[in-house]
Order: C-alpha cells, then sequence, then structure tokens
C-alpha cells in the first residue's frame, strides 16, 4: 500500500532534473545513510530493551545499582562524535561547493562546462503575487514563465518589491530567498528539457498560494524560438508599467514584454523605482564620500572618525533620522541637490 | 516605498479607537458559530460557578494563590484549553488542505492565514509553555524539598500575565482579527504597510504581556533551585529534572528579554513610524530575523529540556534503577543549553549568507546531536538491567524515544545547508518540527502529567482511557505527520491554502486522518480525567508514593500538604528518597513546628487585568483606555509594595492534625 503510493507521487526533490538540485539530492541521501548508521539500532535496542528488560520477565538480570560505566559512557559520546565530525566534513565542502552564489563549475556528472558559454543572466523580482523574470542579454522580460536552455548555466539575480519571498524551482536548485531592498544570487543549469514548476516558498500575504510560474527547459532551438517569440509579442516594460504591475494582483496569467527598461531591477532592489526618490546605492556612495572627507579634516583625528570610512561602520554611524519618514519621499522630487543631501541614514 | 507603508488614513476615534462594529468578524459564519458556542459554553459555566457559589473558593483558594503547587496545576489547566484552541486551528487546516484542489477550499486567505498564524503562536506561546512551566512550578520545590519558591507574589504574578496575554489572543478571534503572518511575524509583512489592521498588535501585545510572566517565572526558578535546595542536596544531587529545569530557565531569562527587545523595536515601526526593520530609510528587515531567531532557537530548548527531565525521571522510576549517566547527562544538559545559542541561523541558511557562516552554523547545529544522542543512550542503559514497567508515564516515555530519535535525524538533516536550501519552508520542515515537538514536549508533557497527577491529587489516572488516548495520539500523530515529510519530498511548501496537483491530496487526506486520530486522543484525555475525578476513591492513593518513587516529592502526602514538608529533609545522596527508603527512613511523627508561610494576594489578578485594558487599548488606538490602565498599573505596582502583611503561621497543632492524619492513612496502606 505504502509502496504503491510512494510509487504513485512525483518525488521531486528526489528525482530532479537539475545537476544542483541533483548534487542537493545525493547529499540529502548521503546524510540520511549516514545518521541511519546509528539511529536504526538505537531504534532496535529501544525496542529491545522495553522488551527484554519489561518486568514482567523475571529471568533477566537485574541491577538497580548500576549506574555507571566509562567504556559505555565513552561509546555513546563517541559514536555520535564519529557521525557529526563525518557529516561536518562533508557539510563543510558541500556548502561550499554548492553555494548558491558560486557558478557552476560543471554541466552535469561527467559533463564540464563549455568554454566561452556565457550564463542565461535572469534578473527576478518577486511581487505581490506573481514572479517578473528580466532577461538583460535579451532585453525582454515576462511574468510567471521563466525558461532556459538545456545545459546552460544560468545566473538569477533576485530581489523583491515589497516583502519577503523564495524562489524555488525544486527540479532546478535549492531555494533563495527574493527579499526587498536586497540582492541575492543563485547559479544553476537544467539538464533536461520539460515543463517545471515554480514557486514562492516563502508565505508573502494573502496570494501567496498562487503565487507560482512555469519554468521551461528547453533545448537550444526551442529556447531561441521562445526568445523570438517574447520579443516578438511586442509590448514595452517602462518604469511607469513597472508601477502598475507591481499592485497585488492574484492568479495572474503569463505576461511578455518585448522591450524593458534595463534599470527597472536595480532600481527596485535600491528603492528607487518612484519617480523623484533616491537610489540606497547613491545613499551609500555619498555617505562614503562625506564619511571620506570628515576624515581628511582637521578635527576629526580620533579613532571613530578613521573607522567610519569602511561601510560596516557606516552602517551604524546614524545620522538623525527625519523627523517624520512620510516626508522623505516627497523631499526627494524637490531639487536634485537636495535628494542627494544625506540626511537620512545610510542603509 | 514610505509612501506606500503609511497606514491607510484611519477614522480614529477618540472614544472608541479604530474599533468599528465592522470590526467584528459577522461575516465569518466559523467565527460566528465559534462565538456562539463559547459565549454559550462561557454562561454556562459561569452560571454553574455562581449557583453553585464558587467565586469566592476559586478567588481565595485558587486566583490569589501563591502556593506553587495551585499555581502549577492552574498552568497546566491553561495550557490544556489552549491546547483545544490551537488544536481546533490544526483541524480548520488540515481540512482546507485536504479539501482545496482546484477550488477555494471553505477558508479565504484573511481567515486561513490567520488561522495557522495562531495554531503556531498558541501552541508554542501558550500550550507547550504553559505545560513546562506548570511542570517546572509543580515539580521542582517539592523535588529539592523546599516549602515554596523563592519568590511566591512573583509566581502568581507570572501564572497571571501568561494567562492575560492568552485573553487577548482569543480576544481576537471574535473582536478584530488576528495576524496573518506566520507565528514569527516577519517584517516588512508584519509592519503597518503590509499589515495595517489590528492583527499583528494583537500579536505583539498578547507576546509582550505573557513575556513579563515568562521572564519573571524564570528568575523565579533560577533563583528557587540556587538558593531552596534542602540541607545535603548539592548541584550534583539534585534531580535531573531540577538540572534540566535550571537550565531551562537560565535560557528563559537570557533569550526571552531579546524577544520582548525585537517585538518592542516592531511596535515602534507600527506606532511611532521608526524605520527598524522597514525596507527604505535604512530599516533592516534581516536584523529582525537574526534577532528573532536568536530568541527562537533557544526557545524550542526551553521547551524540550524540562521534558528531557521528565523522561528522565520516568525511566529511572519505571525501570526501579538509578538513572544511567547522571553526570553524563547533567554536562549534556548544559551543553545543550550553551550551544543553543550558537546555532540560530540554521532557520535561514536560504537568505543569502556566505558557505562559510552558513557550514559553521550547520555544524554547531550537528553538535548539538551528540549531548542529545548521549541523552538517548542514558535513558536507554536506564532500562538495561531494569525492571521496566509499563505504566502510562513508560510508555509516553518509550513513544517519545523512538519518536525522537527519527524527529532528531530528519533536524540533522535540515542542518546539512545544501539539503536544506531544498526542504526549508517545505512541508517535510514542518514534519520535522511537529516530530520533535510533539514527539518530544507534548508526550513528554503527556508523561508528566500521568506521573505526577496522583501526586497533584491523591489518585492515580484511569489506566483504560489514558491507554485508548496514548495510541490514537501516537498513531495518529504518525498517520498526520509522516505524509508531511513525502509531501516535503514532493516539493510542496508550508502555508498554502490550495493546491493543483491532485496527486498530492491523498497524503493530505492521510494526514487529515490523523489528524482526527489526535482529536479523538484529545477527547479521551479529557474523558480520562473525566472518569478519573468520578472513581477518585477506587483509585485513591494514600501511600503518596505509588509509583515506587525515587525523589523527594515522593516523600510526602498526595496531594501535599501546604507547607510541603513538615520537616525539612535533609539529603545525603542523588535519588533522596529512594535512598532514605532503602536506609529505613522513619517519618518523625512528633515535635512539629509553627510553620511560615506566604499569604495570599490579589494583586497579580489585577495587574494582569489591568495589562489587558493596557494591550486592548494599544491595540484598537483606544488611547485613554491605555493611558489609564497604564497609571493604574503603576498605581496597583506601588501599592502592592505598601502591603505589608505577606506572611502568615500555619500553627504547629494544625500540622500535626494534618501529619497525623497521614500517619494514619500510611498505616492504613500498609495493613
Amino acid at each position: 500500500m505504502l509502496a504503491m503510493l510512494l510509487g504513485g507521487c512525483n518525488m521531486v526533490v528526489m528525482n530532479p532534473a537539475g545537476d544542483i538540485a541533483l548534487q542537493q539530492r545525493d547529499l540529502v541521501v548521503f546524510s540520511t545513510a549516514l545518521m541511519l548508521v546509528i539511529v536504526l539500532p538505537v531504534i532496535g535496542l529501544i525496542c529491545l530493551f522495553s522488551w527484554k528488560y519489561r518486568a514482567s520477565n523475571e529471568t533477566t538480570d537485574y541491577d538497580p545499582d548500576w549506574d555507571h560505566s566509562s567504556q559505555l559512557e565513552l561509546l555513546i559520546w563517541a559514536a555520535p562524535l564519529l557521525i557529526v565530525i563525518c557529516l561536518g566534513a562533508v557539510t563543510w565542502t558541500a556548502t561550499h561547493l554548492l553555494d548558491p552564489y558560486r557558478p557552476i563549475g560543471r554541466v552535469a556528472a561527467g559533463k564540464p562546462l563549455v568554454a566561452n558559454v556565457k550564463p542565461l543572466e535572469v534578473e527576478v523580482i518577486a511581487l505581490d503575487w506573481k514572479w517578473m523574470f528580466v532577461y538583460p542579454q535579451y532585453g525582454f522580460a515576462t511574468v510567471n514563465e521563466l525558461a532556459a536552455p538545456v545545459d546552460r548555466p544560468i545566473h538569477f539575480r533576485l530581489t523583491s518589491s515589497s516583502v519577503m519571498n523564495a524562489f524555488y524551482i525544486p527540479t532546478l536548485a535549492g531555494m533563495i530567498y527574493a527579499m526587498p531592498s536586497m540582492e541575492t544570487q543563485l547559479n544553476a543549469v537544467i539538464n533536461k528539457p520539460g515543463n517545471y514548476e515554480g514557486f514562492s516558498s516563502n508565505y508573502s500575504g494573502a496570494g501567496f498560494s498562487d503565487m507560482k510560474f512555469r519554468f521551461h527547459g528547453m533545448t537550444e532551438g526551442d529556447f531561441n524560438a521562445w526568445v523570438a517569440r517574447n520579443k516578438a509579442a511586442g509590448g514595452n516594460l517602462t518604469r511607469a508599467d513597472y508601477l502598475k504591475l507591481e499592485k497585488p494582483s492574484e492568479k495572474v496569467p503569463v505576461m511578455r514584454f518585448a522591450n524593458v527598461d534595463p534599470t527597472i531591477y536595480s532600481a527596485v532592489v535600491n528603492q528607487c523605482i518612484r519617480p523623484g526618490t533616491t537610489c540606497m546605492s547613491d545613499m551609500m556612495k555619498k555617505d562614503m564620500q562625506d564619511s571620506a572627507a570628515m576624515e581628511g579634516m582637521p578635527n576629526s583625528g580620533n579613532a571613530e572618525g578613521k573607522r567610519s570610512s569602511s561601510p560596516l561602520t557606516t552602517r551604524s554611524a546614524g545620522q538623525a533620522p527625519p523627523k517624520s519618514p512620510s516626508d522623505v519621499p516627497q523631499r526627494g522630487p524637490s531639487t536634485p541637490e537636495e535628494s542627494n543631501t544625506p540626511k537620512q541614514r545610510p542603509l | 516605498m514610505a509612501s506606500t507603508m503609511q497606514a491607510s488614513p484611519l477614522n480614529v476615534s477618540p472614544i472608541l479607537g479604530r474599533f468599528t462594529l465592522e470590526s467584528l468578524p459577522l461575516h465569518e459564519p466559523i467565527v460566528v458559530a465559534t462565538f456562539c458556542g463559547v459565549a454559550l459554553g462561557g454562561i454556562a459555566l459561569l452560571s454553574a460557578l455562581t449557583y453553585f457559589k464558587l467565586w469566592g473558593y476559586l478567588w481565595k483558594e485558587w486566583f490569589t494563590s501563591v502556593d506553587h503547587k495551585k499555581i502549577g496545576i492552574m498552568y497546566m489547566i491553561l495550557g490544556i484549553v489552549m491546547l483545544l484552541r490551537g488544536f481546533s486551528d490544526a483541524i480548520m487546516m488540515r481540512a482546507q488542505q485536504a479539501m482545496a484542489f482546484g477550488n477555494e477550499g471553505y477558508l479565504n486567505a484573511h481567515h486561513y492565514d490567520q488561522v495557522f498564524t495562531a495554531h503556531g503562536v498558541i501552541m508554542i506561546f501558550f500550550v507547550a509553555m504553559p505545560f513546562v512551566t506548570g511542570l517546572m512550578n509543580y515539580v521542582v520545590p517539592l523535588q529539592i524539598g523546599a516549602r515554596d519558591v523563592s519568590f511566591p507574589f512573583l509566581n502568581n504574578f507570572s501564572f497571571w500575565m501568561t494567562t492575560a496575554g492568552a485573553v487577548i489572543i482569543m480576544m481576537s478571534l471574535f473582536v478584530g482579527e488576528f495576524a496573518q503572518t506566520g507565528w514569527l511575524a516577519m517584517p516588512p509583512l508584519s509592519g503597518i504597510g503590509y499589515s495595517p489592521g489590528v492583527g499583528v498588535d494583537y500579536y505583539i501585545w498578547s507576546l509582550q504581556i505573557a513575556g513579563v510572566g515568562t521572564l519573571l517565572s524564570g528568575v523565579n526558578l533560577i533563583a528557587t533551585i540556587v538558593k531552596m535546595r534542602a540541607p545535603g542536596m548539592t548541584m550534583m544531587k539534585m534531580p535531573i529534572f531540577c538540572w534540566t529545569a535550571l537550565c531551562t530557565n537560565i535560557l528563559i531569562v537570557a533569550a526571552f528579554p531579546v524577544l520582548t527587545a525585537v517585538l518592542a523595536l516592531l511596535s515602534l515601526d507600527r506606532y511611532v513610524d521608526t524605520a527598524f526593520f522597514t525596507n527604505t530609510l535604512g530599516g533592516n528587515p534581516m536584523m529582525y530575523v537574526n534577532l528573532i531567531w536568536i530568541w527562537g532557537h533557544p526557545e524550542v530548548y526551553i521547551l524540550i529540556l524540562p521534558m528531557f527531565g521528565v523522561f528522565s525521571e520516568v525511566t529511572s522510576t519505571f525501570s526501579g534503577k538509578r538513572i544511567f549517566g547522571y553526570t553524563s547527562m547533567v554536562y549534556a544538559t548544559m551543553v545543550i543549553t550553551l550551544l543553543a545559542y550558537l546555532v540560530w541561523l540554521h532557520h535561514f541558511f536560504t537568505m543569502g549568507s556566505g558557505a562559510s557562516v552558513n557550514s559553521f552554523f550547520g555544524i554547531t547545529t550537528m553538535i548539538i546531536s551528540i549531548p542529545t544522542g548521549a541523552k538517548i543512550f542514558n535513558w536507554l542503559f536506564t532500562m538495561y538491567r531494569g525492571r521496566v514497567r509499563f505504566e502510562l508515564p513508560m510508555m509516553w516515555t518509550i513513544a517519545f524515544m523512538i519518536t525522537f530519535t527519527i524527529g532528531g535525524m530528519t533536524g540533522v538533516l535540515l542542518a546539512v545547508p545544501p539539503a536544506d536550501f531544498v526542504l526549508h519552508n517545505s512541508l517535510f520542515l514542518v514534519a520535522h518540527f511537529h516530530n520533535v515537538i510533539i514527539g518530544g514536549v507534548v508526550f513528554g508533557a503527556f508523561a508528566g502529567i500521568n506521573y505526577w497527577w496522583p501526586k497533584a491529587f491523591g489518585f492515580r489516572l484511569n489506566d483504560f482511557w489514558g491507554k485508548v488516548s496514548f495510541w490514537c495520539w501516537v498513531v495518529g500523530f504518525y498517520l498526520a505527520f509522516m505524509p508531511l515529510y513525502v509531501l516535503g519530498l514532493m516539493g510542496v511548501t508550508r502555508r498554502l491554502r490550495t493546491f493543483d496537483d491532485p496527486s498530492l491530496q491523498i497524503w493530505f487526506i492521510i494526514a487529515g486522518i490523523g489528524a482526527l486520530l489526535i482529536a479523538a486522543g484529545i477527547g479521551a484525555m479529557l474523558l480520562q480525567f473525566a472518569v478519573s475525578i468520578r472513581d477518585r476513591e477506587k483509585l485513591r492513593d494514600t501511600t503518596g508514593d505509588p509509583w515506587n518513587g525515587r525523589t523527594l516529592e515522593w516523600a510526602t502526602s498526595s496531594p501535599p500538604p501546604d507547607y510541603n514538608f513538615a520537616f525539612t529533609p535533609v539529603i545525603h545522596q542523588g535519588d533522596a528518597w529512594a535512598d532514605m527508603k532503602t536506609r529505613g527512613y522513619e517519618r518523625p511523627t512528633t515535635g512539629f513546628k509553627d510553620i511560615h508561610m506566604p499569604s495570599n494576594t490579589g494583586s497579580g489578578v489585577i495587574l494582569a487585568g489591568l495589562c489587558v485594558a493596557f494591550g486592548v487599548g494599544m491595540i484598537w488606538y483606544v488611547w485613554w483606555l491605555a493611558a489609564v490602565s497604564f497609571v493604574a498599573i503603576l498605581g496597583v505596582s506601588i501599592g502592592h509594595t505598601f502591603i505589608y502583611k505577606r506572611d502568615y503561621y500555619i500553627p504547629k497543632a494544625t500540622v500535626a492534625a494534618k501529619e497525623d492524619a497521614r500517619t494514619a492513612a500510611l498505616a492504613e496502606a500498609k495493613a
């Protein structure tokens, strides 16, 4: 019965089509097997001891004051320790090898990267509640549909317009969060053509359940046709269009935009997609220049002044926050000079 | 996006704040029906109390009591009542997920999202925490031979603050809404821009108020364990349960202020437009994620450590043996306490930390499995060459050992970052933490209830219904959560309300059946209590030591007298009561003295009531109410310090009468 049920279901995590997910799967299997080495005997012993030393069984030894054995103590601390040393070593290497920020080192087992093939770049923006994909190398964008040619490395850069989401295509690679005012990255490759499921795996509000998209693994030819189809779809995505698209909506059908404003992604990351808002990156740059300038000033020879040149401490070297946050977006549009003045705390 | 993040201009009335008639969820038939049921039940209960003239009794003997035993029992009652609420949420989720294939199911997003948030918050803060605190409160002073905790009034106040938090969260069911954010209310979703309603404010204030109670009870129990042990009981002669209670309370005192601080910062963001966790203006939502898990991870050890203590006591008692490896058990507990602070990042490997950071936290997490594994072996070798009696507490313990081993294994699997990348936030994760929390904390609470019930009430629990409950729970647990492991491997994420893929449905249906079995288990347990109370004379234990116990709580009568021990026992060895029994200890029957005891006080109830009013004022922007109740809280707190009559003496005649009755009862039991 159980075998039938398990046989009938599609365990995508156990049977993925992308090399990264496959290596992660292998790690799941290896770790579980390694732990079973100790877990199965323990469960066996629990059952055995419960049975053997049951009160009604008078034939076994009863030793009420036996409460210590150095050899056993050594064993019960050493056995889990050995497993953890082994698993820890595997964890350290695998975590580095499968770091989502690390460009992939192979297309598949025994299949090295083809020289001169540039990874497919995709900029992902999680919107309420749909996914927008920008293909900067091709200049178009789609909503709720993603495609990539098989065996070509894909490099995702991800952010979110509003709240936290996680970008997850189980068959391709492990998930990574898409978070507002931050950027994360994911490197992956798909090895088999197919139509796969992708979704947000972090709850993000009312429309979360339907925040899904399709991911197509395609042959090179099909992918080119798909690109052409998107380019032929017509339609532009300007910043103004984006602001309309960004508004919450649910169960959004696939959308295609032949031409997309290439600055949208970075403006979303830097929270300056709205006209007149200052980009966080500019703010930080300005702030660093300011603190660098401060350092050169005669009265700032103290230790704190010196340290503030590093971006980390700039983060905490707070200037007075604006009196009311609602002032800030309104203050932006007045004059460009003013909007560049770092009166706000930098991120 | 600060401009969109401002709350929509609300009509805040100076008298009712943001409350309007529309705040009542009259459009939700399920809530209205529940409300009618609760209202009728409540009216029936209140009338019964009035009819039988029980208000005075309850007020004098229970609500104002500073007796650690009564407070412990009240914590357990709170936990059981809230379990019913939290479990109703669980059943609703299981039903929704089993139904909603290609349709919307029966819960809309607004309702469903509140249900899963409330389920998590209630189960952790108002079920598991009261169970843990209740058991510690009841048992620790008895096990160390003390007459009460160090600060008896604080104990009463802590209980009522926890209850006040529970009252606020229950209120959200019928007035307004609860948070729709998930149980940790992560910003920016929980910020005012994306959650402008009262839901998150209900969340914040219920946890802030209950948090005061938890923190103070932590302080109280640490002081009690450190300062009030009976003469001769050195630290290394304490029962394991006291050790785990000590470590848990250290964790509470170190971790809960972080929760208080992070929720205070979130409140500032929501109430006065600061920008700690906002997307813009230099806010940093990651800071919230880090802070909440710096509290959140120790929290899971706060819940499980005392249960490890319960299992240690139960295994040793029902195997009729000393605990194997006492010293290594103690060190394992301390190691877990320390490591609990070094693993929080494993909750968000997938948020873009570097490989070295992820590996570090992954490996520290695995290291925790070493002392935990050692504990499992210690219980195992306690059974070895024992005479294991399969009474209910021991049955729960065996179920725990097997279930927790499985849950621990999937936990270590999730600690491997690349594995976590494919399983994080999935139903595999949901299955894992229910596997350890139900298999560990809930089974532990039930083992504890069955084990110490005779001590608390003087009669055992009914065996038959206890076994029905046990099997329903255990089988129900496996049916409800093993399918979730499978669904996780099928790539199904948590908190989904609707599904497309019909091949998933069978697993959700199996899980739903499991949940129904658990419901039967809860029902059987309530029945077990009822039947046992009815048959209490048949189940009566007059010895005070029905299990042939090993620790001091079994040395006194059941239920223990107000003063616990007529003479403070002197301890020579660990497992003090077992040692006293083998040395042929003679109970003193003469020479009693007046006993100095703390008096009851109503201040705790009044302060907690005022805190509810303050919370409601803050939640609904009823500023006058918040201001008035805040001033009143200060007033009552200061006023309380002027109560100089805080103690009384139990006259030696009363003590002698009680002890003589016990002497007679013991003689009768022997005959």
